[in-house]
């Protein structure tokens, strides 16, 4: 396995510039919220968590990429992003004859739609369109039936859980009932853990959500620059306006006495 | 003695009026800035207008940088959007400064219209300032529908699916219509095509032609005010408007400070929050279009929900569109709606002051029905505010005439 580096955001204004973005999101978080889907888990991913998203990147490439592209992200970004060395990037990360300038392609083959009945879908953007809560609820979701694996957010899901010697094997909670027209309905209410796995349920959290955030990243890789960007533009902004309204104000003096 | 001028002031002046007798700078300058007066108790709804043309102007200027990255083909727009977010250089940023400047275009201009409602700018002398105004925003919502299809992400393309087949409703000319207007038998390569042409080249210097307009209607009738009291008929020995002052310094430091605000918040969505929780940026339209799967919701962007959910509630799909179309076209009337012998809301009676503050709840309660599910309960209740909508307009003939109101000032109050 890979070892990765320690966060380097340890200084006092990095620290200063993160926790105004985080407050600054938090401000904006009932608007996001107005978005979907019912029963999804808060993801309580951190961006700006270069280590999170490093160990995300390391489970991204050895967990989904196999299967799963990222069309539109290049492995060189992820390398500058994460501050991780190209050459690091290349031995570890990077399968087969690809480069460090090239997009994100999964190693399976074209015909790999016959394997699951359908073309693994492209994950570069998935965060932004499903939202980090979906994602982070769906990889706990899966459970196990007679039938094989399926998922309580997104049923029939062509994918297996990829991820079960470390969670372990969830069973469903069936719950069977009969509507006005006496037709029954089955329904899966809740989740047990019936086998263990590798890892504690809190620490397949951890992972999962170390996922989470790098596929909230990936989505939109410039979020680590402009949020620490953002502070200066702001500051210098409201220092612009001030000034303006002084100068507003000595204009305005001969016309409002 | 006064200092003679140095060479090189002289020389400046000498070429300046080499120019001014050639073409009329100085004067125009004169004319439209410096000796332009306007009322001098402009409140805070007056920023907006000179917010306008800064997102207007900031739309020209990104649009132009992102038409130098951005591919207008079915096969790699989005990708190209892609693109420009992660590997051009500032592009995530002009990216987003255009994707929120059309968002804050709608704001602003909204509230600029409400200002016109509710000071009566319309009124006579200043009708063709109002209808070269609604002209613009018409303009502006083609502008803007346009601009959405070209990410071409699934909202992109079913929002214009939806939008594009409400022209079939029409009787007869519908189907060919939608036919010509496509260029294809669905939403494709040859649609993506021409929307771009319209959007970055035709409706932009439509835009641009009216605000001339705009702006040189309103400054031969010269600029209403919070009172509605024309200030032209109090001059002094000069023939300068007593309560005028000129545009340029006054005015020009004023809107400065009202656009380091307006940069503020415009800076905090770039920055924080570009997607603004879906609003700005639709979730959906982060996949790539789609003719094979049909979204589950289709919503159109925020600023036109008010028109959709008035679309929505009539189960005729042609009368439906009449509807939503009269909903807009309504408001070229205006002018001759308002029967009142006072402009300002401030000197209107309890009648007219109800009906806008109604119009207004009704405008807002509309936007937030056209995002909903459109459930039974929220159809009824839609079908109430379109209503509502259509009676501040069929009974303000009726209120502005006959109600009491207040004596008007003969100058501007401040």
């Amino acid at each position: 396995m890979k070892r990765f580096k320690t966060p380097t955001a340890s200084n006092l204004t990095m620290r200063l510039k993160l926790f105004c973005a985080a407050a600054l999101l938090s401000a904006t978080s009932g608007l996001m919220a107005a978005g979907g889907y019912e029963g999804l888990e808060s993801s309580g991913i951190n961006v700006q968590d270069i280590a999170s998203l490093q160990r995300g990147a390391g489970l991204f490439m050895n967990y989904c990429h196999s299967c799963h592209s990222a069309e539109y992200m290049r492995y060189q970004r992820l390398a500058q992003d994460l501050e991780l060395p190209e050459e690091m990037v290349e031995e570890n990360l990077i399968y087969g004859d690809r480069e460090i300038t090239d997009y994100m392609i999964a190693a399976m083959p074209d015909n790999s739609s016959d394997w699951f009945g359908k073309k693994p879908p492209d994950l570069t953007l998935k965060a932004r369109s499903r939202g980090p809560d979906w994602i982070y609820t769906f990889l706990k979701s899966y459970y196990l039936t007679d039938e094989g694996w399926n998922n309580k957010i997104l049923a029939n899901s062509a994918m297996p859980n990829v991820l079960w010697q470390l969670q372990g094997i969830q069973r469903p909670v069936v719950e069977t009932y009969e509507d006005d027209t006496g037709v029954s309905h089955s329904e899966v209410t809740a989740l047990e853990l019936e086998q263990a796995g590798l890892q504690t349920p809190e620490e397949f959290e951890q992972t999962i959500r170390d996922i989470t955030a790098f596929l909230e990243y990936m989505a939109e890789p410039v979020i680590l620059e402009r949020e620490r960007m953002g502070i200066w533009v702001l500051l210098f902004l409201v220092i612009f306006t001030f000034a303006a309204w002084l100068l507003y104000h000595e204009y305005w003096k001969d016309v409002k006495k | 003695m006064a200092k003679p001028a140095s060479t090189l002031s002289r020389q400046v002046d000498a070429v300046g009026s080499w120019i001014d007798q050639r073409i009329p700078i100085s004067s125009f300058w004169k004319a439209h800035i410096s000796e332009y007066y306007a009322p001098k108790n402009f409140n805070i709804m007056y920023f907006f207008g000179s917010l306008a043309m800064l997102v207007l102007v900031n739309q020209i200027v990104t649009g132009i940088f992102l038409t130098m990255h951005y591919k207008p083909d079915a096969a790699e727009a989005f990708a190209s959007v892609e693109y420009i977010m992660r590997d051009v250089e500032w592009g995530w940023l002009i990216r987003y400064m255009h994707s929120t400047g059309a968002s804050f275009f709608f704001i602003v201009v909204y509230l600029h219209m409400f200002r016109a409602l509710m000071y009566g700018s319309y009124k006579s002398p200043r009708e063709l300032v109002w209808i070269l105004g609604v002209f613009i925003y018409l303009v502006l919502m083609a502008e803007a529908f346009l601009g959405y299809v070209l990410p071409w992400g699934q909202m992109s393309y079913w929002g214009a699916q939806v939008i594009v087949s409400l022209f079939g409703a029409l009787p007869v000319i519908g189907d060919p219509l939608v036919e010509w207007i496509r260029g294809d038998f669905f939403i494709s390569d040859a649609t993506l095509n021409r929307f771009f042409a319209l959007h970055v080249v035709a409706l932009p210097l439509a835009l641009i032609m009216l605000v001339v307009l705009h702006l040189a209607a309103l400054h031969e009738v010269g600029s209403n005010n919070p009172d509605g009291v024309e200030i032209k008929k109090n001059k002094d020995a000069q023939g300068r408007p007593l309560d005028g002052i000129p545009f340029h310094p006054y005015y020009t430091v004023k809107d400065i400070f009202g656009v380091g605000v307006f940069l503020t918040l415009f800076a905090f969505v770039i920055f924080y929050a570009p997607e603004f929780g879906g609003y700005f940026l639709e979730k959906d339209n982060f996949v790539e279009a789609n003719p094979q799967v049909t979204p589950q919701h289709i919503v159109p962007v925020w600023y036109f929900t008010p028109y959709y959910a008035i679309l929505r509630g009539v189960p005729d799909k042609l009368l439906g569109v009449l509807l939503m179309g009269a909903a807009v076209m309504i408001l070229f009337l205006m002018p001759w709606l308002d029967r009142s012998k006072v402009r300002s809301i401030r000197y209107k009676g309890w009648g007219s002051k109800i009906m806008l503050a109604v119009f207004a709840v009704t405008f807002i309660r509309l936007g937030m029905l056209g995002v909903a599910e459109g459930t039974t309960a929220e159809t009824i209740e839609t079908r109430f505010w379109t209503f509502m909508y259509f009676a501040f307009f069929a009974l303000m003939p009726f209120i502005s005439k006959y109600e009491k109101t207040k004596p008007v000032p003969e100058r501007v109050t401040s």
